[in-house]
């Protein structure tokens, strides 16, 4: 360990940092349908949530071992300098897709700035463009239609089981049923997504000669990652999980039930199967189905088309940033700072905008109560962008903004 | 470039099977303690006491919870194999 230079100890407190982000973004996951009918009062579920991401993170490093799944070519000269300008866009795109209440895909942004700061850092050779095709694009186009079929033919399915049932029981039922499912989301999710920044750590440990090639995380290094997901996961996305919870559809228990299990066993099976997948593309997929399977097929579809934008943005905007923060990060050490600068500069902004209209434990679930935010967040947003990447103002700003109207929050 | 279309197919076609089986043998398992609440209600308005208690459909219920408990089971293998 005395080879690591102040670089890389940045590079691993930024990439802890993602980790966070990516925890609280998540947290929606498996908690927002659990929360949405009450199954769970809101504390008690994100901090379920959080010890099983923690736990979660020690379950396996099958995937650490191999970063990014071979996205990008590890061999071509990954330097620390771009990992830290991939990690500065996604953080910023996660910080920002939160602001806004959109569960876009944390693992998306990671995978989008690691493409664009190794285009700009490395060049073409750098990435894999048909891992990109076969490994990302394809699942995420799929998996939120499977995971909705699956959870739209469960939720029907058992709705015609109970429906000569009484519904107290059956409530009650789907209630307790609904900690089992949502915890297994958890447990899959920490599994899942500490691993990829326990890959983040490793193969800058690698990259700089403190481990040697083909190394396993180090102790330290899944203790830390854990417990960052974990913490993050504990303090709530709330305004995702209002989105999510509340925003799509009318989630009774039973249909909470049915989307949780089919989101953990798409999960899973696909894990296996070696796909990597967004668990909150998945997610979204399994709440639609549950809403439209249910007695009162209704969804809002507003929300839906602006996540579904969202997630097609995901990729090409944190590329982006990273890109531009890739450039400016490799004249040197001044470089390296200034995106620092930047970094820590947007996510502050971001969240002093998020203190204005704040969504926490108590208020999650009181749609009716939100008032839109007015347009002030997006004529803020594209300066954290400007101040970031400065080459690639004029290209990422008009994307971030355009596709999402002015009113924010759902306001039911 | 190579697309595993079969393996795409597989993992669409398992998932799809394995969701609706275990909610659909979650809502038997439901469906089985409404049953024996409604019975025991009806016994309870005829007798005046709640006795006996149907336990045919109390063991059908738990073993559908067993069954569920067993798929999250294989599932939680499935995370953790080496």
């Amino acid at each position: 360990m005395e080879h690591i230079s102040f670089l890389v100890a940045v590079v691993i407190i930024t990439a802890l940092a993602f980790d966070f982000t990516n925890g609280f973004h998540d947290t929606a996951n498996a908690s927002a349908t659990a929360i949405a009918t009450g199954a769970l009062r809101p504390k008690v579920a994100v901090t379920i949530a959080a010890l099983l991401n923690f736990a979660g993170a020690f379950l396996s490093v099958k995937v650490a071992t191999t970063i990014s799944g071979g996205i990008v070519n590890e061999k071509a000269g990954v330097h620390p300098e771009i990992i830290f300008a991939a990690l500065a866009g996604a953080i910023l795109w996660n910080l920002l897709t939160w602001l806004r209440g959109l569960p876009s895909s944390s693992s998306h942004a990671l995978y989008g700035g690691l493409i664009g700061a190794t285009i700009v850092g490395v060049g073409m050779n750098g990435v894999n463009f048909d891992t990109v095709v076969t490994k990302i694009i394809i699942p995420a186009v799929a998996s939120p239609f499977v995971a909705g079929l699956a959870s739209w033919g469960a939720t029907k399915l058992a709705y015609a089981i109970t429906r000569k049932g009484g519904s107290a029981v059956s409530d009650k039922g789907f209630k307790t049923g609904q900690i089992f499912s949502s915890s297994l989301i958890s447990l899959a999710h920490g599994t899942n997504d500490a691993q990829k920044t326990m890959g983040i750590i490793t193969l800058t440990l690698v990259s700089v000669g403190a481990l040697p090639h083909g190394a396993l995380p180090p102790t330290w290094v899944i203790v830390s990652a854990g417990a960052a997901i974990a913490l993050g996961t504990y303090m709530g996305g709330w305004r995702i999980i209002r989105s999510m919870g509340k925003g799509l559809a009318d989630i009774k228990p039973l249909q909470g039930f049915a989307s949780e299990s089919a989101v953990s066993t798409v999960i899973l099976t696909s894990s296996h199967m070696g796909f990597g997948l967004s668990t909150t593309q998945v997610c979204t997929g399994g709440i639609m189905g549950a809403g439209l399977g249910g007695p009162k097929p209704e969804l809002r579809w507003s929300l839906v088309r602006r996540m579904v934008y969202t997630w097609g943005l995901t990729l090409p905007a944190a590329g982006l940033v990273s890109g531009g923060a890739a450039a400016l990060a490799r004249q040197g050490a001044w470089g390296v700072a200034l995106v620092g600068a930047a970094l820590v500069a947007g996510s502050a902004a971001m969240w002093v905008l998020s203190r204005r209209e704040r969504v926490g434990a108590d208020n999650v679930n009181d749609v009716a109560e939100v008032t839109p935010i007015e347009v002030t967040p997006i004529e803020v947003t594209p300066i954290d962008v400007v101040e970031v990447a400065p080459v690639e103002v004029t290209a990422a700003a008009p994307a971030t903004a355009a596709p999402t109207p002015a009113s924010t929050t759902v306001a039911a | 470039m190579h697309i595993k279309w079969n393996a795409l197919a597989q993992t669409a076609g398992i998932s799809f099977g394995v969701t609706v089986a275990v909610v659909a043998v979650f809502a038997l398992g439901i469906l089985a303690l409404s049953r024996r609440e409604a019975a025991l209600g009806a016994r309870q308005a005829a007798d005046g006491q709640a006795s006996g208690g149907r336990p045919a459909l109390l063991a059908g219920a738990y073993a559908c919870f067993a069954l569920c408990a067993a798929a999250v089971a294989y599932g939680l293998v499935l995370i953790a194999a080496p």
